[in-house]
C-alpha cells in the first residue's frame, strides 16, 4: 500500500522538477505585480500611470525629481539661464545612447519636447513661453522664451503624467495623438517587444550600457543602476488575494499596490515585509460639478465642504492607521507649496456651520448626483461617506452605483445630471500631480473651457496662477500658492480629503527600493 | 447525414448574424466610453475627444457598424482598442490557456462523474448513493473562488505541491504545463461533477428498470457488463447533452477561474475588456464564443448517432 507520506514526497520531487528551468537561465529575474494592467505603451499618448511606469522602465529625462521633490538633473549635465530669464541652454552629459547604440542628441530632445508639449498640460503651458528651440550643438538645446517663466525645470522634471521622456528623433516626429510603435528608449531597461503580452506579462532586461549617474539614485534623480538581468511585470494577477498568496509562495518579490485589507496579513507572513518607498503618496479628493444646481453655487459647495470630516474619509477608506493623514493642503503636504491658506472652512467638521451654510445658500433640495464607482477599491468608501456627512448638512443625495469606466465616461458630460451628467465624483492623485498649482488639474478654473472635468470659472485663480507661472522666486511662488488655494476654497473648486500611502509588499531577500513619488525599479537588488 | 451537417453550418450564419447585431447595438447602449479610459485620470475632455476620432467612435453608429461587418466579412474582426493589436491574433493568444483549462476540466469531470453516477444509480438508495447526492449539493452551492482559495491553501500553501497561479504554455515543457492546471481544472471541474454525476444517476436509474437489462442479467451476464454495455450505452444520450451544456458553461466558469488562478486565457480577456469598453474584443470574443457553442452543439448532435443507431438525420 502506497502511504501518504510517499505520495508526497512523490509529489514534491515532482513539483521540483517543475521549477521552470527558465527562471535559472535568465540570471536574476525580478517579478513585480503592479498595480494595474498594461495596454498603452506610449507615456505621452495617454496620461495612465502604468504607462508612465512603462516609460521609467526604458526612458530617461532630461531633469527629474527627487525624494524630497526637489528638482535635479537627469540627462543634463549643466544648464544656464540667461540674465532677463529668456534664454536657457542645456548641455547633456556625455555617454548617453539609445538602446539601438545611437547617441542621444539634442535633435531628439527638441523633437521629444515637441511631442511632449502637444499632450501635457504643464507640457503646453511651457509651450505658450517657447518662442523657439534651438540645437547649437549636438550635445546642447537652447529654450528661448518670451518671457521669463518661473516653471521650466519643473516642467521638464516632472515625475508624474505626462513625464518629457526623450525618445529617438524619429519616434518622436510620430504624430502627437497617434501611438509610437517604436519602443527605443535610452533608459536603464530595454522592453522586450517581442515578450510583451498584454493582458499577461511585460518583460524588461537590463541595458548594459546604460551609464548612470554617479549621485545614488533618489525619486527619478541620480544613478538608475540595475542588478538584476530581467524585469518581469504579472499583469494576469489582479486578484487581491491571489497576490498575496502568490507573494507568500515565492512566486512573485513584489506587490506594487495590496489592498488595505491585506496588510494585516501580509505582516503576517514569513519571508515577506511592508515597505513605503512613496512617504508623499496619495490625496484623495471630492469634485464638484460648477455648472449645475446644487453645486452652481459657490455657497453650496462651501456648505458641503463645512460637512466633510477627512478623518471619517481617511478611517473609512484606508483603515490602517499609520497609513493615512490629514492634510488642509490642495498642494501635498510636506512639499514646497503646501500651504494652510483658506482651509479653515474644513480644519474640522462643522455639522451646524454647514447647515447654516446650506440654508443661507438658498439650496432648494436639489438631489446631489453622487457617482459611486463599486469596482475600484481604492475610492469607493469615499463617496458613502460624502453623502453620509452631506445628508447630516441636509443635503438630498442621490447615490449612483456605476463602475469606474463608466464613471470616467460620465464625467467628461456637461449635461445637467437629469440629462446623463453629475454633480459629484471623487478621486485620489499621486502626489507629484497636485503639488504645485500649475500641475494641479483641479486648480484650472477657466470655466467651460477647462481642462478637467467640473468645470470651475474663477478668473481671479487663473490670474494668480499666470503670476506664479513667471515667477522666478521660491518665496514669491510659495505666497501666490497660498493666494490660489485660499481663493481656491472660497470659490469651493474641490474638497481634499486627507492623504494616505499604499506601501509596497515584498520578499525579504529584495533590498533598494528607491524611495519617491512613483514605481521604480533601478537601484533593486535580488538576493 | 451530409446534408443535416451542411444544413446546421449554413444556421449558424443567421445565428451569428444575430448576435453580432445584438452585440454591437448593446454595447453602443452601455454607459462608457472607451476613449475616457484610454486616456488616463488626468486627460482633459478635448484629449478624450482626439482620442474618440482616432477610434473612429465620433462616425454615426450605423457607419461604424458597416465598417465593423466588412472587416468580418474579410476575415478580420478590427484591432482591439485597449491593447492594440489584432483581435485574431489576442484570441489567438488567449486560446492555449483556455482550451487548456476547458479540455482538463472536462476530462477530470467525466471521467470522476460517470462512474460514480453509474455506481450510484447501480446501489441505489444505499450509503454511496447518499453521499453522492450530498456531494453534487455541495458542488453545486460552493461558489468557485472559495473553492479556488480553499485549495490554494491547502495544496500550495500547506503542501507546498503545486503553484498558486500561473500559466506555462505546452511549449515550456509538459510537466509544468501540467502542474499549474491541475488546481484550476480540479476547481472548476467540481461543479460538473456534481452535475454530470446527477444526470449519470437518474438515467441510469431509469435505464436499469428496463426489460433488456432484466433480460441481459437473466442471460448471466457479468454485472459490470450490465451496467456498461447495456445500461450506460442507452442512458448515453442525456449524459453526452448534459457534456455538452457543460462546455457552453464552461465558457462563464472560466472567467472566475482564470482571474483567481491568473490565467491569461479567453475569460480574463473578456472581462479585461469589458472593463476597459474594449468594444472591438468585446465583439470579436463573443462572435468566437457563440461560433464555439453552435459548433459545440452540433457535434453534440452528430455523436448520438453513435450512442444511439436508431437516431437518423
Amino acid at each position: 500500500m502506497i502511504s501518504f507520506r510517499r505520495i508526497a514526497v512523490l509529489a514534491a520531487a515532482f513539483a521540483a522538477m517543475g521549477a521552470s528551468p527558465g527562471a535559472f537561465a535568465q540570471g536574476k529575474v525580478l517579478r513585480v505585480v503592479p498595480h494595474s494592467n498594461l495596454s498603452i505603451l506610449d507615456p505621452i499618448w495617454t496620461t495612465a500611470y502604468m504607462s508612465r511606469n512603462h516609460g521609467y522602465m526604458i526612458y530617461d529625462t532630461l531633469f527629474g525629481t527627487d525624494a524630497k521633490a526637489r528638482i535635479k538633473p537627469q540627462m543634463v549635465d549643466t544648464w544656464t539661464m540667461s540674465k532677463d530669464g529668456k534664454t536657457w541652454t542645456f548641455k547633456l552629459r556625455t555617454g548617453l545612447a539609445f538602446h539601438d547604440g545611437a547617441p542621444v542628441t539634442s535633435e531628439d530632445v527638441v523633437a521629444s519636447l515637441k511631442r511632449w508639449g502637444r499632450r501635457d498640460a504643464l507640457g503646453q503651458q511651457l509651450m505658450t513661453f517657447v518662442e523657439e528651440m534651438e540645437t547649437p550643438a549636438p550635445d546642447t538645446f537652447v529654450l528661448k522664451l518670451k518671457e521669463p517663466c518661473g516653471f521650466v525645470l519643473e516642467a521638464l522634471g516632472k515625475p508624474s503624467s505626462n513625464v518629457p521622456f526623450i525618445m529617438p528623433k524619429r519616434v518622436a516626429e510620430t504624430d502627437p495623438f497617434k501611438q509610437i510603435d517604436d519602443y527605443t528608449g535610452s533608459g536603464p531597461y530595454i522592453f522586450k517587444k517581442d515578450e510583451f503580452k498584454p493582458g499577461d506579462r511585460a518583460v524588461y532586461i537590463k541595458n548594459t550600457k546604460y551609464v548612470p549617474r554617479k549621485e545614488p539614485a533618489s525619486g527619478t534623480t541620480g544613478g538608475k543602476r540595475v542588478y538584476v538581468d530581467r524585469v518581469e511585470w504579472n499583469l494576469a494577477l489582479r486578484d487581491p488575494q491571489s497576490q498575496v498568496n502568490a507573494l507568500a509562495k515565492g512566486e512573485v518579490d513584489i506587490l506594487e499596490r495590496p489592498a488595505f485589507e491585506s496588510y494585516g496579513q501580509l505582516k503576517e507572513i514569513k519571508g515577506v515585509e511592508v515597505f513605503n518607498r512613496d512617504p508623499m503618496g496619495f490625496q484623495y479628493m471630492c469634485r464638484f460639478n460648477a455648472l449645475h444646481p446644487p453645486f452652481d453655487k459657490a455657497a453650496v459647495r462651501r456648505a458641503a465642504l463645512a460637512a466633510f470630516r477627512q478623518e471619517a474619509f481617511l478611517q473609512a477608506q484606508v483603515g490602517v492607521k499609520e497609513y493615512y493623514h490629514t492634510c488642509p493642503s490642495m498642494f501635498t503636504c510636506n512639499t514646497p507649496y503646501a500651504t494652510t491658506a483658506g482651509s479653515e472652512i474644513m480644519a474640522k467638521s462643522n455639522m451646524r456651520k454647514a447647515r447654516e451654510l446650506l440654508k443661507a445658500s438658498g439650496y432648494d433640495g436639489t438631489p446631489v448626483v453622487l457617482m459611486k464607482p463599486t469596482d475600484l477599491a481604492a475610492i469607493q468608501k469615499l463617496p458613502d461617506v460624502a453623502a453620509q456627512l452631506m445628508r447630516q448638512a441636509g443635503f438630498k443625495v442621490d447615490l449612483q452605483a456605476m463602475d469606474w469606466q463608466t464613471l470616467v465616461s460620465r464625467r467628461a458630460k456637461k449635461d445637467p445630471p437629469s440629462q446623463g451628467g453629475w454633480n459629484m465624483f471623487c478621486t485620489a492623485w499621486v502626489a507629484p500631480d497636485i503639488w504645485s498649482p500649475l500641475s494641479n488639474a483641479a486648480l484650472d478654473t477657466k470655466g467651460e473651457k477647462a481642462s478637467w472635468f467640473g468645470w470651475p470659472d474663477d478668473p481671479k485663480i487663473e490670474q494668480l496662477k499666470a503670476q506664479f507661472a513667471r515667477e522666478l522666486d521660491l518665496g514669491k511662488r510659495k505666497k501666490l500658492a497660498a493666494e490660489i488655494q485660499a481663493e481656491a476654497f472660497a470659490y469651493g473648486t474641490h474638497a481634499p480629503l486627507g492623504e494616505y500611502i499604499n506601501p509596497v509588499a515584498l520578499r525579504t531577500g529584495i533590498t533598494g527600493l528607491v524611495v519617491g513619488p512613483g514605481d521604480f525599479y533601478w537601484n533593486v537588488k535580488k538576493n | 447525414m451530409y446534408k443535416f451537417i451542411a444544413r446546421r453550418l449554413l444556421s449558424t450564419i443567421p445565428v451569428l448574424v444575430i448576435v453580432a447585431v445584438l452585440v454591437f447595438l448593446l454595447l453602443r447602449l452601455t454607459p462608457g466610453d472607451p476613449a475616457a479610459i484610454l486616456a488616463g485620470d488626468a486627460a482633459s475632455r478635448d484629449q478624450i475627444a482626439q482620442i474618440r476620432i482616432s477610434l473612429g467612435l465620433d462616425k454615426p453608429i450605423i457607419v461604424q457598424f458597416g465598417i465593423w461587418v466588412s472587416h468580418i466579412l474579410r476575415g478580420d474582426l478590427g484591432e482591439s482598442f485597449y491593447f492594440k493589436i489584432k483581435v485574431t491574433d489576442l484570441i489567438a493568444q488567449r486560446l492555449e490557456p483556455t482550451l487548456a483549462l476547458a479540455s482538463f476540466t472536462l476530462v477530470i469531470a467525466v471521467l470522476v462523474s460517470v462512474p460514480l453516477g453509474v455506481i450510484a444509480a447501480w446501489r441505489f438508495g444505499g450509503w454511496f448513493d447518499r453521499a453522492l447526492m450530498g456531494f453534487s449539493v455541495l458542488g453545486f452551492s460552493i461558489p468557485v473562488f472559495v473553492l479556488a482559495y480553499i485549495l490554494i491553501w491547502i495544496v500550495s500553501l500547506k503542501l507546498g505541491w503545486l503553484p498558486v497561479q500561473g500559466y506555462k504554455r505546452i511549449g515550456d515543457g509538459f510537466w509544468p504545463f501540467l502542474r499549474h492546471l491541475i488546481l484550476p481544472s480540479i476547481t472548476l471541474s467540481v461543479i460538473y461533477i456534481a452535475l454530470i454525476a446527477r444526470v449519470t444517476r437518474a438515467s441510469m436509474i431509469e435505464a436499469l428498470g428496463e426489460d433488456y437489462i432484466r433480460t441481459a442479467r437473466a442471460k448471466g451476464l457479468p454485472e459490470s457488463r450490465v451496467l456498461i454495455a447495456h445500461a450506460l450505452a442507452n442512458a448515453a444520450v442525456p449524459i453526452v447533452t448534459v457534456i455538452g451544456i457543460g462546455v457552453a458553461l464552461l465558457i462563464g466558469g472560466v472567467v472566475v477561474t482564470e482571474s483567481v488562478y491568473a490565467i491569461p486565457g479567453l475569460g480574463r480577456l473578456t472581462v479585461d475588456a469589458v472593463l476597459a469598453r474594449d468594444f472591438p474584443t468585446i465583439q470579436g470574443v463573443i462572435l468566437f464564443f457563440s461560433f464555439v457553442y453552435v459548433v459545440v452543439n452540433l457535434l453534440i448532435d452528430l455523436s448520438y448517432v453513435i450512442f444511439d443507431p436508431r437516431i437518423r438525420y
